[in-house]
């Protein structure tokens, strides 16, 4: 039997694809939403809840900034296992040259109306006591908050229920395109729009797209309350995450509502095996201990890893595929698709129903990606 | 008889045969281990170091298994958040 076509048949049920069904169906459209297995069962579910504004370029700010006004406007609708808490992130600064940094990037924020706050060595200790002693400052970005990612797309999802999505867990989807998505099952499913949100696996049902896999390790701790008060990352990072080539780690810890503590976070590409890399584990701790020489005392619960859809220019992509008018993509977030989720939902939603969208679209387009393609052929 | 040594128990004062596990400390005390993340009491089930449900602070250090470590005198033993 064949019904009727949806409106827009979404593919990956993680916090992007939530967010994108969320927002179609509360603009009336008729949506499903399909995954291979459960809400928020990817990325989603590994990544670490860190809903950060950044600068690495002018159109991930837009996207970050935008995006996490969009979680402070929802913040009174989310249930409480979402765990909302807007702890704030310091960037640390470990010498003098990262301490210019720090600088530069209050500037950057406070121009763009992001308050943020300069630590010095004694404020920053003040702050958080058990880093080690003779860091050189910080940066406090006060309305960055951690919450609980699989919740929070759940919370989505039943969402969108409600306003008359369906959901299909456990459906495993061979082909998209064309105003179909074929299962494995030989089944298949119309829709006028089909949005690729499969993320780090988009490739398998559009291999044209340029995503890579960018393997992560998190480590979780026992309870150790008052240890940790703002998420933590380290300026580092900056150096250490843009590299595109080789493997890195970097200091970035997270508090969370238990007292336990997250620790990461890791870097790889050409690791397509989902097991725990020992050596690199051995790194991200060795690096967290540097900063916090607490952390080698405590008990870890739990290590996994995750990956996350990385692109060569670090932006999503967010509209329509070349080459299928039916095919939009939703996809290509990296390590910021928890932050940008909601920004991502409206500006994808923006397109499929002609409305304007409050930031320039064009960076995320994944018509950039083929343009890219065509000109270095 | 074993000598008695006496250790603290949440600020009190407790003596135990010298010998005994934290666990058994904190049994004589009448104190919990620890508390679950939804406040529950809990101590001792398997009482071979596995289970880590008797973990206390000792000494401030948080989550020893006190079903794996004696008694000394003066340990300062808090019940784990």
């Amino acid at each position: 039997m064949r019904s009727a076509p949806y409106d827009v048949v979404i593919v990956g049920a993680g916090i992007v694809g939530a967010a994108c069904a969320d927002e179609l169906a509360r603009r009336g459209m008729r949506v499903a939403v399909v995954d291979r297995e459960m809400i928020g069962g990817g990325a989603t579910a590994a990544g670490m809840g860190h809903v950060v504004v950044m600068d690495d370029s002018e159109a991930q700010f837009a996207l970050t900034r935008y995006s996490q006004r969009l979680w402070q406007a929802l913040r009174a609708e989310l249930p409480d296992d979402v765990e909302y808490d807007q702890c704030g992130t310091i960037w640390v600064a470990a010498d003098d040259e990262e301490m210019a940094e720090v600088r530069r990037k209050h500037e950057y924020y406070g121009g763009r109306g992001v308050p943020t706050q300069v630590l010095d060595t004694r404020e920053l200790k003040t702050l958080e006591p058990n880093l080690r002693d003779g860091m050189a400052g910080g940066l406090l970005v006060l309305e960055d908050v951690v919450l609980y990612p699989p919740c929070a797309a759940r919370f989505l999802i039943e969402r969108a229920q409600k306003h008359g999505a369906e959901l299909r867990l456990g459906v495993s989807v061979a082909k998209i395109g064309r105003r179909e998505v074929l299962l494995s099952n030989e089944n298949s499913i119309a829709g006028k729009i089909i949005v690729n949100a499969g993320g780090a696996w988009a490739t398998a049902l559009t291999p044209e797209v340029e995503i890579k896999k960018r393997k992560g390790h998190l480590v979780i701790t026992d309870r150790y309350r008052g240890f940790l008060s703002h998420q933590l990352v380290e300026l580092g990072y900056l150096k250490s995450a843009h590299s595109v080539t080789s493997d890195s780690v970097a200091f970035n810890v997270q508090p969370r509502r238990t007292g336990q503590i997250l620790i990461g976070s890791s870097r790889q590409y050409g690791a397509e095996h989902k097991e725990v890399d020992q050596e690199i584990l051995r790194r991200m701790l060795m690096r967290a201990q540097e900063y916090m020489p607490g952390l080698s005392s405590m008990s870890a619960v739990r290590t996994w890893t995750g990956f996350r859809a990385a692109t060569a220019d670090k932006l999503p992509l967010i509209g329509p595929w070349p080459g299928d008018e039916s095919l939009f993509l939703a996809t290509g977030h990296e390590g910021l698709g928890i932050t940008t989720s909601l920004g991502t939902a409206k500006l994808l939603a923006d397109q499929i129903t002609g409305s304007n969208p409050e930031i320039p679209i064009g960076p995320y387009l994944p018509a950039r990606a083929s343009e890219e393609c065509a000109h270095a052929e | 008889m074993p000598n008695e040594i006496t250790l603290r128990v949440n600020g009190a004062d407790v003596s135990v045969p010298e010998g005994v596990t934290v666990a058994v400390a904190m049994v004589m005390a009448g104190a919990a281990c620890r508390a679950s993340v939804s406040g529950e009491p809990r101590g001792p089930l398997c009482g071979m170091g596995i289970c880590f449900e008797c973990r206390v602070s000792i000494n401030g250090r948080a989550h020893c298994r006190s079903c794996q470590i004696a008694c000394e005198p003066g340990m300062d033993v808090r019940t784990d958040e």
